[in-house]
């Protein structure tokens, strides 16, 4: 129920007084409430939930803490063991 | 998807491990709240491939799977009355009441409607103008903000036919109540990413002090996940109990405070029912008295009827605390499938029980 997916508000407009937008998510394209993201703007990314912006995506911060990650991806070819019977494994090392 | 994709890299989520595995020395009990978390981790199988130190238990964050049986029953009430049009997030229809479902009622004539948003459950009120539209709002604080601007509309537009179910639970509560039952193991939470996009991390940091627990604000990914681990891990091996957030992408500290003003406006803190939980003080939300015309409890009191009931069989209240496994349950599988639930969290999309029943895993004698 806390699922909340991002998209790209590609146009902001009042209905009934509220703030909403259009927001494109990989093609699919909905109207959603943007009274919760009061400083967003149209190419902004922010997270959609039950169609409201609940947050704006912090792009610079999501990059930063990305490379981060991809940085660390020093370790290649491990062979992570396969369980088919769903029993957890022994660490490795 | 942009923000999506990239946090499902397999390099780096092997590299991710890599690092869990390099981490740890000790034994570690880490709960992850979220039943969105709970999905993920299972569908991915992740809890399979870290450390075998490391055991990973499933928290209450499921709100369909905690929202009382006499709240259910409530509705399916409600939608039988010819004068109401009930409508709710598709995830509520199968879950059981004392003896149907959301479903059953509409198959039986009742007009039960599923919604996306509570917005859409709005627009049905405003062209049913002769009948009463009761919006079944249950979630977390994630949902609070878009259910408090529903009833915000309604009254700002004059939509008076227009009412909410309130079922609203609140995170903090149900973790301390967790940490200070007697059978508790968990040494460390995942806290919700999207609960504490809306409420920021400050009301946990004075449970991270009280329990000594590691708290780490964590997305929804698999990446997001392992990050999550890794981070608490790390703590829980030197012996921090910080609260730290990897959700850093769509969370800060004090929240998203426009959401919290609207919330603060409509609703107000009461003590809630957790189904196979119990009552948990100050731990959901209720409609202030200035919007009481907006409350379906007020608009239809409770008719006097038997007692709600629950399967007998069915374990949900101890997984819901972490205290048993879904396929521990003598019902996992059989009795009990996403087809036919004899409990909630075997029907949700955020519900254990469904976790494991769709990830194939197999019933397991719980251990000793």
């Amino acid at each position: 129920m806390c699922l909340g997916v991002p998209g790209k508000v590609i146009e902001i407009f009042d209905r009934d007084g509220i703030r909403m937008g259009t927001v494109d998510f990989g093609g699919i394209r909905r109207d959603a409430c943007l009274e919760y993201a009061p400083e967003v703007e149209v190419g902004h990314f922010v997270v959609i939930h039950v169609g409201f912006a609940i947050s704006v995506v912090d792009e610079a911060e999501a990059a930063r803490s990305y490379a981060l990650l991809a940085e660390m991806d020093n370790l290649e070819n491990i062979d992570l063991p396969q369980d088919p019977d769903g029993v957890r494994p022994e660490a490795i090392g | 998807m942009k923000y999506l994709d990239e946090y499902r890299d397999d390099r780096v989520a092997r590299s991710l491990l890599e690092r869990i595995r390099a981490v740890t020395t000790g034994s570690w009990t880490i709960m992850e709240v979220c039943g969105g978390q709970t999905h993920t981790l299972i569908r991915q199988g992740i809890d399979q491939v870290l450390p075998a130190g490391i055991e990973l238990v499933h928290g209450p964050g499921c709100p369909v799977c905690v929202t009382p049986v006499a709240l259910i029953d409530e509705a399916i009430s409600i939608a039988k009355r010819p004068d109401a049009i009930v409508c709710s997030f598709g995830d509520m229809l199968r879950v059981p009441g004392s003896s149907e479902d959301l479903f059953m009622a509409r198959a039986a004539g009742g007009d039960v409607r599923v919604v996306y948003s509570p917005l859409d459950a709005l627009e049905v009120a405003r062209r049913n103008p002769d009948r009463t539209v009761v919006f079944f709002a249950v979630g977390f604080e994630t949902t609070a903000p878009a259910n408090a601007m529903a009833v915000r509309q309604a009254h700002r537009l004059g939509i008076e036919n227009f009412a909410l179910l309130v079922a609203h639970v609140l995170v903090p509560p149900a973790i301390t109540a967790i940490l200070v039952s007697p059978g508790n193991r968990v040494q460390g939470f995942l806290a919700p990413g999207h609960v504490c996009a809306i409420q920021g991390w400050r009301e946990y940091e004075p449970i991270a002090r009280d329990f000594h627990v590691p708290l780490v604000v964590t997305g929804f990914e698999p990446l997001d996940l392992l990050e999550g681990i890794l981070m608490l891990v790390q703590q829980l091996e030197e012996g921090r109990t910080d609260v730290e957030n990897q959700y850093v992408r769509a969370v800060v500290r004090d929240g998203n405070t426009a959401a919290q003003q609207v919330v603060q406006e409509v609703f107000e803190t009461a003590d809630r029912a957790w189904r196979g939980i119990g009552v948990i003080e100050s731990s959901g939300l209720r409609l202030r008295p200035a919007y009481a015309h907006h409350d379906a409890e007020v608009l239809f009191p409770r008719e006097d009827g038997p007692p709600a009931s629950e399967s007998e069989v069915c374990i949900a209240g101890q997984v819901l605390r972490g205290l048993a496994k879904p396929h521990h349950c003598p019902a996992f599988g059989t009795e009990c499938t996403p087809e036919h639930p004899l409990g909630a969290p075997m029907v949700s999309t955020e519900g254990a029980c469904a976790a494991y029943f769709l990830a194939g895993r197999v019933r397991q004698e719980a251990p000793a």
